[in-house]
């Protein structure tokens, strides 16, 4: 196992080396953006847009790349040595493991506004077109015959939102505890016939195989879905509550610091704050943080209660207490206990 | 008679250092380091991660699966080499060219195909669900994948021992009044028997072991179709890289144990 990284490392090194070489010529900054799976078309967006405001702070040319993969895959891969400047992951607890291993300071989340959190997102059901199984709010999913699909928690980012949504609900209905939370859940996995590793897999399983009545997926994503794969398909149902999905960005210090690239790392993070990236989040299916850009896509969010992580813990205790070996997840799935 | 031995393979000394060195760097030390890495958990620690029920179900899973598609193959592959080598017929090279697909197909490519064809949705999977079978999400669809992966195992080392059995052998037997089920009971499979362990041996290391194909098509259940390559994606994925490291420490050891089984197998069926 320590052997690999050290293997890959040099080989970053090399494949580094090679693109230096080849863009000495043009004296260009390079940013790389270590990202999840459902921002790929956001930061497309926001990577081409940044250089010329960074130009107009009087930065140097730049170039920002962007990787996308799922979250928890990609905090590992800048954990095993990637050269990331910044990471926008799907989880803070992904940017707390980085933190822990002193890769950047453990009050990251305090140094951009919100929570380091220019955007965010909630948990809704993508149901076949006309809701033929008429469900419309979270106790309506355990019904006798629906079939739910959702991806792993302990594999997806986003599953864990998806999961964490059920919880709150069931935490917040007459009479709900940590117990009857548990029995919701478990009798919600019952009606979940496959489970993908990924957000993205689970889409395909929902979209393309055909399989389940329902989708618990990012708002964005069953936006894109409804959007970009069949408007004439799917219809997007927001139950009576949901959880406020808020996907961190972080400077990664080790990494700016001995590239000497903290100034454009760090302008690129405040710029997602500004106006014009709020519009580009907007656009690109997520929910703003700027007034603005709010009431520009106000008809597009709903607006709906949402709790935050804070409400159930923060992800600290909640990491241990559901989707750590032995949590209230592998519960449900292991008999007799 | 030691020099002569040294002679007969040109710098000797050399091919040697070069095989040792490519096998350290890219076996030896890549191993010693996964044996080496769980053990920062302590024994009892390694033993509890992996009495996990959940852990116990993937690797029985996956081992169940790896050696039943193996015995599926077995006789498939055979067959398919019998033919490859025995007779001539129209499109023969492509069959040959075919069989060989699975070793250069994206396994990742491969499972979302065998995912799309069984789901109940599917070409295949829409008749079977018709009659109330089902095959995607379930152990069942788990052995379709790996049978793909391991065919060609069986059918290239079959193949490489039948092209060097001559017909005469099997003409032989006959002029001296063999029947047709005898020559192949007591002259063929004989023969075979070696290279038929050896590209069992093959397939089940591979099917172990194989993620990308069997991933889609699996369905990932706890406890039911979540195969042990998965288990260790799933503790990387919480940071627990000493935990992952035993469950793939587990599974190295029980394939070499099946590995060298196979190999005594061999070795006696040779003498």
């Amino acid at each position: 196992m320590t052997a690999a990284p050290a293997l890959t490392r040099r080989g970053l090194a090399l494949a580094l080396g090679i693109s230096l070489v080849s863009r000495t010529a043009h004296a260009q900054t390079t940013l790389l953006n270590v990202s999840y799976d459902p921002t790929r078309e956001l930061y497309r967006d926001v990577d081409k847009a940044f250089p010329a405001v960074w130009a107009g702070q009087g930065g140097d040319a730049l170039t920002v790349r962007s990787t996308h993969g799922g979250s928890g895959a990609q905090a590992r891969a800048v954990l095993d040595g990637l050269q990331a400047d910044v990471v926008t992951l799907a989880l803070a607890s992904d940017i707390d493991a980085l933190a822990e291993r002193k890769l950047l300071a453990r009050d990251w989340q305090s140094r951009l506004p919100h929570n380091a959190t220019p955007y965010t997102s909630t948990i809704v059901f993508l149901v076949r077109k006309g809701n033929p199984k008429r469900l419309l709010d979270w106790a309506d999913l355990i019904r006798p015959g629906v079939a739910i699909i959702t991806p792993n928690p302990k594999t997806s980012g986003g599953a864990r939102w998806n999961y964490l949504a059920a919880w709150g609900w069931a935490l917040r209905q007459p009479g709900g505890s940590d117990a009857t939370a548990e029995a919701f859940l478990g009798k919600l996995f019952k009606q979940v016939p496959v489970l993908d590793s990924g957000a993205r897999g689970a889409t395909n399983t929902f979209v393309q195989r055909g399989l389940g009545d329902v989708l618990l997926a990012w708002e964005n994503e069953a936006l894109l879905a409804a959007d970009e794969l069949g408007p004439d398909k799917f219809d997007i149902v927001y139950p009576s509550l949901s959880i406020l999905a808020e996907p961190p960005v972080a400077v990664v210090d080790s990494v700016v610091d001995a590239r000497g690239t903290r100034r454009a790392a760090e302008a690129y993070l405040r710029f997602l704050y500004a106006p014009q990236a709020q519009d580009i989040v907007g656009r690109r299916h997520f929910r703003p943080r700027d007034a603005a850009a709010q009431a520009k896509y106000a008809a597009k969010f709903p607006t709906l209660p949402l709790f935050d992580i804070a409400a159930l813990g923060g992800w600290t205790k909640v990491q241990a207490a559901h989707f750590a070996d032995g949590g209230a997840f592998d519960r449900i799935y292991t008999p007799g206990k | 008679m030691r020099q002569r031995a040294a002679r007969a393979v040109p710098g000797f000394p050399l091919t040697l250092a070069m095989t040792l060195v490519w096998l350290t760097g890219i076996v030896l030390i890549p191993m010693t380091a996964l044996a080496l890495r769980p053990w920062s958990l302590g024994l009892s620690g390694v033993l509890h991660s992996l009495a996990e029920p959940r852990v116990l179900a993937a690797l029985r899973l996956s081992f169940g699966t790896a050696i039943a598609s193996a015995v599926i193959d077995l006789p498939l592959g055979l067959l398919l080499a019998w033919v490859l080598v025995r007779y001539r017929f129209p499109g023969r090279r492509l069959l040959d060219g075919l069989i060989d697909l699975p070793f250069a197909f994206p396994t990742a490519v491969g499972g979302i195909t065998f995912t799309a064809l069984y789901a109940s949705t599917g070409w295949l999977g829409a008749p079977l669900a018709a009659i109330g079978i089902s095959i995607a999400y379930t152990p069942l669809g788990i052995l379709v994948a790996l049978c793909f992966v391991g065919l060609p195992f069986i059918v290239r080392t079959a193949e490489a021992v039948l092209r060097d059995l001559p017909g005469e052998v099997e003409e032989a037997a006959a002029t001296l009044g063999a029947r047709p089920a005898q020559i192949v009971a007591r002259v063929v499979l004989p023969a075979l028997f070696p290279a038929l362990v050896t590209g069992f041996g093959l397939a089940f290391a591979r099917a172990v072991g194989e993620y990308g194909s069997v991933i889609f098509i699996a369905g990932n259940m706890p406890m039911r179709t979540e195969i042990a390559p998965l288990m260790i994606v799933i503790r990387l994925q919480q940071f627990d890289y000493a935990g992952a490291a035993a469950i793939g420490l587990a599974m190295l050891l029980v394939s070499l144990l099946c590995l060298a089984g196979i190999a005594a197998l061999r070795r006696r069926l040779e003498l």
